[in-house]
Order: structure tokens, then sequence, then C-alpha cells
């Protein structure tokens, strides 16, 4: 593994240009594939600095009500693995700078076989995976593959993490995703951490580049948070605009439309 | 055997959770080894058990249903709890460390709605707040017992999610916890979910296998040739086979539910249709498809109805050591009609799936044999579903 991953050039690059990385998220498959492959591309256009991709589940447990409808919807479309690859194959070769992450539970992962799931990510050009029910102490099991095929576990900190904060950010790669509040996925008024706290003592574990995510809805929130991180994640805010244009009736390109517009809400289109 | 506290049973088990919670299960962990060393809490846990729980329960000699099976059969009362189950052993247990760990409030899942029934029990005792979280099919199939949470002052949430049943009220129950993980226990209902949860559970439910053990050797100088309970996700099956995981000359034979038959695709049947896969914070075996989603279930036992099993309980199976059978719906009422005609016990549907399986494998069993069956809870929750089944009741 000589190439670095780009997931690391990425955030050399937004560092050097002090920048902060904006990191949409999207369900694939709501509602069918083919509208996530237009999707990603309008958030591409609109200022995406790396793009999150969710692997539908038909039991998401640590994900609030916006994403478990995306996941229905998604599942209900028909979407597997092997048409989620095809696209991200497509997305990664148009674009060879950004980094493809997906954001998906073990089970995902596992029962595809690790090796293999790790091969053909591997192929379709998927730079990171994000496993939120896979803790450090379980890590081990999926490490190996992932090193072997140059894709980065993505390491998820919260504020409940406490004595756990030193090592998870030791052992972070590509960066760290930092969970600004207690619960599920879902959009929030309101955060009980004080960021500034909670990312001084994150940043004096490890320079590792931190993202702030789990509830960011809008651009004034992301303004406030980015000042003391590296970038921001948004996730369900997308899912609802996914799920408003569904209830209007509208094509996939103009749900892609309508989520390109978002995010250009979110990054002023950089 | 899996004397180690690792929270693996083979390859089964883990921790695989949200790091939100991390660090709660940690300090469950960390409270439950102290609780372990400390005589106060055990002697507390035990006069509770004796004081409250009504413990030890009977085991029953069940003498017509001996003369009919051709072998010697005990039932193991699981029934005459208070609150009329197996689910107040393991309650009083996560209660009492809860009000260690200075919690303030009490969640849990529920199927059936007898865990949720003790656990609000337990919660009405303390004076802690209570919320459950229960399946909207299983409210209405268990209503009774939706009644007797309310009446004990806990909350019940409906969940509408998936096939609205465990399983759905289990991960609204998780994510309940990572909202409000500072002040709240989840006292989780079976021997599933993330470590250390599979063996808390089963420590505080062995209480059943260690009190049959203590009265069989007492009464007939040997242990029971057989033993046989229900599984949902396995809690009062772990009970009362793991005091006998080390006498191989014990049978352990455990009933799954096989719905409308495990070819039907209408079933609950973990161990003969499920796969190893990663699901509620545990490694062990699930019905799901190829990649890993998780296949809806069925059961006529709102407890049972559950796409998993505990991780010991998947170990188990892989070495041989207990034996795991599909029980169909209607052998289900068949064993319920019958323990209630036979001994003039109406037994929950769920432990008749434990009947139904003495009923069906009597032939591999003499009269010198001796057969304990554990009858996890009592059968006034099922009543009105059942009479409804056979048309009874409309
Ligand atoms: C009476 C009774 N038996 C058995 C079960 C199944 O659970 P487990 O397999 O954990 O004992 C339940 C669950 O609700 C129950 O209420």
């Amino acid at each position: 593994m000589s190439k670095e991953n780009i997931i690391d050039t990425a955030f050399r690059r937004l560092r050097a240009e002090g920048k902060k990385a904006f990191i949409p998220f999207v369900t694939a498959g709501d509602p069918n594939i083919e509208a996530t492959a237009l999707i990603v591309r309008e958030m591409i256009r609109n200022g995406a600095d790396l793009v999150e991709i969710g692997v539908p589940y038909s039991d998401p447990s640590m994900d609030g009500p916006v994403i478990m409808r995306a996941d229905r919807r998604a599942l209900e479309s028909g979407t597997r693995l092997r048409d989620i690859f095809r696209v991200v194959r497509e997305l990664s070769a148009d674009f060879p700078e950004i980094p493809f992450l997906l954001l998906l539970y073990f089970n995902s992962v596992f029962v595809y076989g690790i090796e293999r799931f790790f091969s053909e990510a591997e192929e379709a050009g998927i730079s990171g995976l994000i496993i939120p029910d896979l803790p450090i102490e379980e890590r081990a099991e999926a490490q190996p593959a992932a090193s072997a095929h140059g894709i980065y576990l993505i390491s998820m900190v919260a504020p409940t993490s406490l004595e756990r904060a030193e090592r998870i950010c030791k052992e972070a790669e590509g960066f760290l995703y930092c969970v600004t509040s207690l619960g599920v996925t879902g959009v929030r008024k309101e955060y009980q951490t004080s960021f500034q706290e909670y990312f001084e003592r994150l940043d004096s574990f490890s320079n590792i580049p931190k993202c702030a995510g789990f509830g960011i809805s809008d651009p004034e929130q992301k303004r406030q948070i980015e000042q003391y991180c590296d970038g921001t994640i948004v996730g369900s805010a997308v899912e609802r605009k996914i799920e408003a244009g569904i209830e209007q009736g509208l094509d996939e390109a103009r749900i892609a439309r309508s989520v390109g517009n978002l995010v250009f809400e979110f990054t002023g289109g950089k | 055997m899996n004397e180690n506290n690792s929270g693996r049973y083979g390859p089964y088990g883990g921790r695989y959770s949200g790091e939100t919670l991390m660090h709660a299960l940690r300090e469950l962990e960390d409270a439950y080894r102290k609780a372990q060393k400390d005589p106060a809490f055990g002697e507390e846990y035990s006069r509770f058990l004796r004081e409250y729980a009504g413990r030890p329960s009977l085991l029953y000699y069940a003498e017509r249903m001996s003369r009919d099976l051709g072998t010697t059969v005990y039932l193991k009362r699981e029934d005459l709890n208070h609150t009329g189950a197996h689910k107040i052993n393991n309650v009083l247990g996560q209660a009492l460390l809860a009000m260690r760990m200075g919690k303030k409030r009490l969640i849990a899942e529920t199927g059936a709605g007898q865990h949720g029934v003790a656990t609000a029990t337990a919660a009405a005792y303390f004076g802690l707040e209570c919320d459950v979280f229960m399946g909207k099919e299983d409210m209405i199939r268990q209503s009774l017992n939706v009644y007797r949470m309310e009446l004990l002052g806990a909350t019940v949430h409906e969940v509408t999610d998936g096939t609205a049943t465990l399983k759905d009220a289990t991960s609204e129950a998780l994510r309940e916890w990572s909202r409000r993980v500072e002040d709240t226990f989840y006292v989780i209902g079976s021997v599933v979910g993330p470590h250390p949860y599979p063996e808390i559970v089963r420590d505080f439910q062995r209480v059943i296998g260690d009190e049959i053990r203590a009265e069989m050797l007492e009464k007939h100088g040997r242990l029971p040739s057989a033993l046989l309970a229900c599984v949902g996700g396995g809690s009062n099956a772990m009970g009362t086979f793991y005091p006998f995981i080390g006498d191989p000359s014990v049978r352990l034979m455990a009933a799954e539910a096989g719905g409308e038959g495990v070819d039907s695709g209408r079933h609950a049947a973990t161990v003969a249709a499920g796969t190893t896969g990663v699901f509620h914070g545990m490694k062990s075996l699930f019905l799901q498809d190829d990649e890993g989603q998780i296949t809806p279930v069925y059961s006529i036992s709102a407890g049972m109805d559950y796409p998993g099993i505990g991780p010991e309980h998947a170990y188990l199976h892989d070495t041989g050591r207990a034996e795991y059978f599909s029980i169909t719906d209607d052998e289900a009422v068949d064993a319920f009609e019958y323990l209630s005609r036979m001994e003039g016990i109406i037994p929950a549907i769920e432990s008749s799936h434990a009947v139904a399986l003495l009923t069906k494998m009597k032939s591999g069993f003499t009269p010198d044999d001796t057969v304990v069956i554990t009858i996890s809870g009592r059968g006034d929750k099922d009543v009105e579903a059942i009479g409804r089944y056979r048309g009874k009741i409309r």
C-alpha cells in the first residue's frame, strides 16, 4: 500500500487552504439507486468535500426516524450491495479526488464476508467505512482486511466516551467522526455539549482531523461548530429534503437538484 | 466452561455497540463485578427473591402427566413467582444493580409483556421512573399486560417500526438508552445484547437450575435425565441449563418457535434456520438474508417472536451440548390445553412450547427417567388470544 488514502490527501489540502470539510450523507437507494447517483453528483457539484453513503439496513437501531424511513424506502426499492458498489465505482471514476465513505452496520460487512466485502469495496473506489457498531474493542475483526485493501475504518467518538477518548483518538485513521450529542441520528435544535471543551480535549490527544456529526441541521449550526473542528457531517437534513421531494412527487433529477441546493446553502458552493 | 468473563462464547457474544453506549456498558460491567465480589449484594438479592418474588419456586411432580407420557415428569413452576414468570429473577437483580449505580430510571423492551411487567414492578418497589417499549402487535395480543404495566406506574411506548414486535421494541429501547444514558438503566429481558448483558441475565436466572439441582439431589439422589425449556432470547432456558452444563448425563433440550412450520417461512426458529451475524450488540445466530438484512419472523408467542438467540445458546448448539427443536403454533396450543386439563396448570404460550417438546419426544424416555420442564410463566395473559385462535372467543 504505497498509495496514500485520498482521505489524507483531502484533509491535508483543506488544512493547507484553511478550509473546513463538508461531508453530506445520503442513504443509498432512496428513493432508488439511480437517484442516489444523481444526488451524489449534485452534492459534489455544490461543494461536498467527501461523501458519506449509507447502506440501508432492515433494523437501524442506531438511527432516528428520518434515516429509518430512508432505509425502508431504499430496501423497498430493492437496493443491494452490488448496486451500491456499482454506483460508487462510477462515481469514484468520475471524481477521483473525492473520498467516498460507506456508513453501515457491521452485519452488512460480516454476512457478506469480511474479505469479500473489502475487496469489492476497494475495487469500487471506496476510501473508508464508518461502522457505528464496531467499537475499538471489536475492531480487530475487520482491521486486517481493511488495511490490506487500503480502506480506512473511521472511528467514532462521543461525549460519553470519557476515558475511552484517548485511545480512540490515538488509534484513529483518516479522520475522527465526533458525535456532538447523545442519542441517535436526527436533526436537533439544541446541544448540551460545550464544543470548545469537547474538541480541545480531543485535540490534546491527537492531531487527526475531526469532523462533527449527529444532528447538524442548518448552516448556522454548521458555522458555529466548525470553528472548533475540521469539518461537519450532515445526514438527516439531506434525507428530510429527499423525503419532502418524494412527498411532492418530484422526479429523481429534481430531488437531486433540491439536495444540491441544500448542500449549496451549507457550503456557499466553495 | 465459559467461566471467563470476556463476553465471548466461542465465536459468539462480544460488545458490538455504538460508541455512545460503550462507557455505560463498561460501567455496568464494573458495577456487576463489584457486586459479584460483595457478599452483601448476594444476600440482598437472595432475600429479595425469597421475600418478594416468592422463591424457591415449586418443583412439582406431575403425576397424571407422568402416567400419560410414560416417564417421570417434574415441572419447575416459574409461573408461581410474583408477576407470573421467570422474568422477575433477572429484573430484581438488575434493579438492585441500578440502585447501586444511582440510576433514576429503568427502561425495558418487552414482547409478551412479562419482562415489562416485572420491570414496572421493580420500578414501583424502588420508586424509580419506568418506560417500557413494546411493539404495537404485541400490545394487541398481550393487552392485559399493557394495563398491568400502567397500573404499576410505568409508561408503555408503542413501537410501530418494522414488524412492530420484540425486535423493534429492543431497537427502540437501545435508541432511548443512547438518548438518556446518564440517568437510565436499561434492563434487558433475556440473555441477549452486548456484553455484559448475556452473562448478567444468565447469572440472575441460574437460580432456576440451581434450585432444580438441589431438589433433585435431595429427592432422588441423582440428577435429572433431561431438562426442557422454551427459548425466545433464551433466558429461562439458560437459567435452567447453566448449572448442568458440566454434567453430560443431563440432556439439555430447548424448544424454539416454529410458528407455522420451518418450511412455511413463517416462524422464529433461529437455530433451525438462522446464520451467524451481528445484531443488537452481539454476534450470534439470526434469521437474516444473504446480505445480513434481518428477516421478518413470526410466532403465536410474543415472547419468542424474535429473530435471534442469546450467544451462549449459539455456542451450546455448536458444541452439541444442548439440543434445539422447533415447535409449531399448533403444537404449542395443543400443549397449552393439555397441561391445563391434565394438571390444572395453565402455562404461558411460551412455556407451552417446552411442554409440547416433551409430548413430542416422549418415546425417548422411560419411567425411570426424570424429566424437568421449566414452566417459565403462567398463561393468564394468553387465555384470550388462544380462545380466539380456537374460535371460542370472538
Ligand atoms: C413466560 C415467558 N417465557 C419465555 C419467554 C421467552 O424469553 P426467554 O427465552 O428469554 O426465556 C418469555 C418472554 O417474554 C416469557 O414471557
